[in-house]
Order: structure tokens, then sequence, then C-alpha cells
């Protein structure tokens, strides 16, 4: 089968395909030499290295507590969306009939409206119930832009669970309460934890409805990157992509080490 | 909403239902908390979107008269209609021919290849956009390394154009094309080919009468979800388009903003949503609906 299937090594689109790949890749590796610019300005470093662009992302210039203003949002968005979330698809999973399942469709509406229709929508909304410019008020719209992942990722992982275990588990005592945590949730828990970092990450990156909904008192990182775009192409970017670039590699081979230890470990048992 | 209590399709009688709703109490209550929290802080908020385009200035159509009348409302959405073709054409073409790649290469090459397809599909799209810049302006590397080599004198414009806009949104979407395309392709028998060369086709015939037609349902559904996100896309087209590409919802953002037209706005976003929900019904005839969601 394997001899079959075996393409000459140079096909037309083994050349296309590693051409697209190298699209999505390279350019966006640029931002790590320039991030070593000497210069105010965005440039190649030429000779001379300098570290001063990482030097501003710790300094004065705000970039630390925008971050911070995006860990609070994004984890508080997280924690929110992971608790409705997971709620729901447990419920969805165990009642399984027409009216569930339409209401699953609705749950997942905040991922297909535009964005741009979001911020409308908040911009008016929040501002009658005075959350423009608020903690919560940023929570809360990521928490809900959020909340269609972790239903996806949480029935994802429910699918595989036999229902019969939460009838073993009523059988033999528990309470429904008991049969949740003990049984159900520990068995879904990749799912929650994929649901999780999605949820997060929602929330990390956004950016259309932040810059409508908020401007001076919540400050997360997103804003400042794109403030930083339109002021001056700031070079503390390329510095911060580079970070980020670097942390979301170290993030998926973490990700892709934990995966292959559990299927050993399924395979295993 | 539907009502609850109505008979489900499991319950039968009405009476079976409310009986099954005592006996999982636990459950609906579980479903409704999450529902009715999205319908009292979303749903409400972009219905009352819809409402306003109705309502202001004055009650009536007039909004969408404006949308049908001004010329400059028809050069925006003529632009959204062209950069979202090009893209989503361009992004199919390439994602096509890189899932082929990918679902035909050695497990090794197969492993590395999606490593970097996820991997750009994780990187913010702001840093992705800011990249673009850095290589595309005037001062840009890409204009450097053409100078250097001595195929251009001046730079050439790539931002602040529809190829700038074009370039940065099809590195977006390139990735939610490759992978649902990708996973249609893992799903075609990979005997069929070989048998139908080994009756005789060449390998051109084979791919267009046996692996073509079987993957055209991927090819749609991948189609149809990149014509969502670039309809309604703001990011790279604000950005990479510098004012000059104003596609309609960098329009929406501007009429909010700066021109104050809520009326305009309003509208302008009830149609964008009507039509990205069309979209979505005509998506899920080709694939789930839950598997076209952001990121693998």
């Amino acid at each position: 089968m394997q001899s079959e299937l075996r393409r000459p090594t140079v096909s037309f689109s083994r050349v296309v395909g590693w051409m697209s790949v190298c699209f999505l890749i390279v350019p966006v590796l640029v931002v790590v030499p320039v991030s070593f610019t000497p210069k105010r300005y965005l440039s190649w470093p030429g000779s001379e290295w300098s570290l001063r662009h990482y030097e501003v992302l710790v300094g004065e210039g705000g970039w630390l507590s925008s971050i911070g203003d995006s860990l609070i949002v994004a984890t508080a968005a997280a924690v929110l969306a992971l608790a409705m979330g997971t709620l729901f698809a447990v419920g969805h999973w165990r009642l399984n009939n027409g009216v569930t399942r339409n209401l699953r469709l609705f749950l997942l509406l905040p991922m297909i409206v535009p964005p741009i229709v979001h911020a409308v929508a908040f911009y008016q909304a929040w501002a009658v119930l005075k959350l423009l410019d608020t903690y919560p008020g940023l929570i809360l719209v990521h928490s809900m832009k959020a909340l269609p992942f972790v239903v996806l990722s949480v029935s994802a992982s429910l699918i595989n669970l036999d229902p019969r275990l939460e009838q073993a588990s009523r059988s033999l005592g528990a309470t429904s309460r008991e049969t949740l945590w003990l049984i159900i949730l520990p068995q879904v828990r990749p799912g929650i934890i994929a649901g999780a970092i999605f949820a997060f990450v929602t929330s990390w990156d956004e950016i259309i409805v932040a810059i409508f909904i908020t401007s001076r008192e919540v400050y997360t990182l997103p804003k400042r990157i794109w403030d930083g775009i339109f002021d001056n192409i700031d070079p503390a970017i390329a510095a911060l992509g580079t970070v980020m670039i670097l942390l979301t590699a170290i993030g998926l081979v973490v990700k892709d080490r934990y995966e292959k230890a559990r299927n050993i470990k399924i395979g295993a048992s | 909403m539907t009502d609850v209590f109505a008979p489900s399709a499991r319950g039968g009688s009405l009476f079976g239902a409310s009986a099954s709703f005592r006996k999982n109490t636990a459950y609906w209550v579980m479903v409704l908390v999450p529902a009715v929290f999205l319908a009292t802080l979303y749903l409400t908020p972009v219905i009352s979107v819809m409402v306003r385009s109705f309502v202001e200035p004055t009650v009536g159509l007039d909004n969408y008269a404006t949308i049908v009348d001004s010329a400059a409302i028809r050069s925006v959405l003529g632009k959204t209609a062209y950069i979202c073709f090009m893209t989503t054409a361009l992004t199919l073409a390439l994602g096509y021919v890189t899932a082929y790649a990918m679902t035909h290469a050695g497990q090794r090459e197969k492993y590395v290849m999606f490593f970097l397809v996820i991997l750009s599909f994780w990187i913010s799209v702001l840093i992705r956009t800011f990249a673009w810049i850095a290589v595309l302006q005037p001062q840009g590397i890409l204009n450097d390394i053409l100078i250097g080599l001595g195929l251009i004198e001046r730079p050439l414009r790539l931002v602040r154009n529809d190829i700038g806009v074009i370039v940065g949104m099809v590195h977006y979407m390139l990735p939610f094309a490759i992978l649902p395309l990708f996973a249609n392709m893992q799903t075609i028998d990979r005997t069929l080919v070989p048998a139908a060369r080994a009756l005789g086709a060449s390998a051109r015939w084979a791919f267009f009468t046996v692996f073509l037609p079987l993957s055209l349902p991927g090819l749609a559904g991948a189609g149809i979800l990149v014509l969502i996100f670039s309809s309604g896309f703001y990011i790279t087209p604000a950005i990479l388009g510098g004012g000059k590409v104003v596609m309609v919802a960098e329009y929406i953002s501007l009429q909010m903003s700066e021109t104050l037209k809520w009326g305009l706005a309003t509208s302008l976003a009830t149609c964008l949503t009507v039509v990205v929900l069309a979209l979505t019904v005509a998506m899920s005839r080709f694939m789930e609906v839950g598997s076209a969601g952001k990121r693998v």
C-alpha cells in the first residue's frame, strides 16, 4: 500500500503545499530579527543588535499593565465561559432532545455573528447598563464569545462517555451532584482543559469589541498593539510578537506531548 | 426560542415531557442557565441593533433605502464583494493543493506541515498583520530584497491597496481552509485512486474523475467558511488597507465612531448578520457548524 501511494519526490502539489506553508510562517518570523533593531523605527537590525525594544516591554510604556489587564479579563472570561459551557454541554449530553439541540445552535451564535456586529451591539447595550470601559463589561462580552468553543470542546469529549456510567453511579447511591463532580467531570477533563485554553485565547486575542467598549480604564494587550500600529508602527510590537510566537510554539509542543502521553496511557490500560 | 415545556422529540406527549422535566430538573437547569444568560446579555443587544436600524432616525425602511441608493455604500459593498471573492478563490486554491500535499505526504512530513499550519493559526492576528506591514511597506523587507537584487528600482506599492489587504486576508484564512479540507480528504478511501489507475486511468484523469468529486463537499464547506469570515473582516483591511480599502466592517465602524450615523451603522450590521447567517445555513449542508469553529 505504501509503495503504491508513494509519489515522485517533486510533485506539483508538494511544491505548492510547501510554498503555502512557508507563506504562512516565514513572513511572520520577520518580527524576530526586526525586534532586535537598535533603531527607533521598524527596520532590519544590520550589524548591531539591541535589546532596547524588549526593555520597553518591561519598562514604563504600559505594556506590562496591559498584559496584566489582558490576564485579568481573559482569566475571568475563561472561568465564566467554562462554567456556563460545561454546564450546558453536560446537560445537553444527558437530555439530548429537540429543545437542547436547538439551544446548542443558539449557544454557537457568538462564534458566527461577525465581531463588528458585536461591537455595535455591546457599545449600545453597555452604554445603557453603564458597563462601558469596565472590567465586568469586557469580561462578559469575552465570556459570551468564548462560550461556543467551550460547548464544542466539552461536548466533543462527552461523545465517548458511556451514559450508563452515570446510571451506575446513581444506582450505587451517589447523588446527582456527586455523580457530576466525581464521575462525569473527571472523564471530560481533556475537553474542559481544551475549552479553557480556547476560551482564554479567545479573550486574550480579542480586539474589535475591545476597541469600541473600552478606552482608558481597561487597556488590554491587543488594544495597545492596535494603538501602537496606528501611532507609529512601534518596534516594541515586534519584540512582543517574538515572545508571543515563542510561547505559542512552546504551548503547541507541550500540548502535543500531553496528547501523546495520554494516548499511550489509554493504549496501555 | 422553542418552548421548553413543549413535547420533546423523545418525550412524545406533553405529559411525558413534563414528567421528564421533573425527573431531570437538575439537567434542565444546567441547560437553561447558560441559555438564559446568553438570551439576556447577548441576544437582547444584538436584536436591539436590528430594531434600531428600523427606527433611527425615523421609523421605517429609510436606512435600507439609503444602502441601496447611496453610491458611496454601493462602492463599499462592491469592494467588499471583490476582496471576499479574491480572498476566497486564492485561499481555496492554495488550501486545496496544500491539504492534498499533506494528505499524501509521509508521516513525518505531514506532521511538520500540520504543526506549522496550526502554529500560524494560533499566532495573534494583530502580530501577523504587523509582520505584514514590516514585509510589505515601501521601506519594508520585500522591497529591500527586490531592490537589492536589482529587480526593481523604486519600491512597489504593496500596502494601502487591494494587494496588501488580499495578501493579509489570504494569510489569515488559509488555515481555516486547509484544516477542514485536510479533514475531508482523510475520509476519502485511499485505495480508490490507485484502483482507477490500475484500471488504466491516467493520473490526471483519476484525480479529476475520482478524487476531486469526492473532495467537493469539503471544498464547498471550506469556501463558505472563508466567505463568512472574510465578509465581516475588520482588522486586516483596516491596517493593511490604511484607509484606502474600506470594507463593510470598517465602514460600519466609521458610521459609529466618526459620523455617528447609528441608523446606517445598525442597518448595515443587520444586513451583514443576515448574510452571514444565510451562509452558515448553506455551510451546514456540507459540514457540521461546530467543526467550523476556530482552531483545532
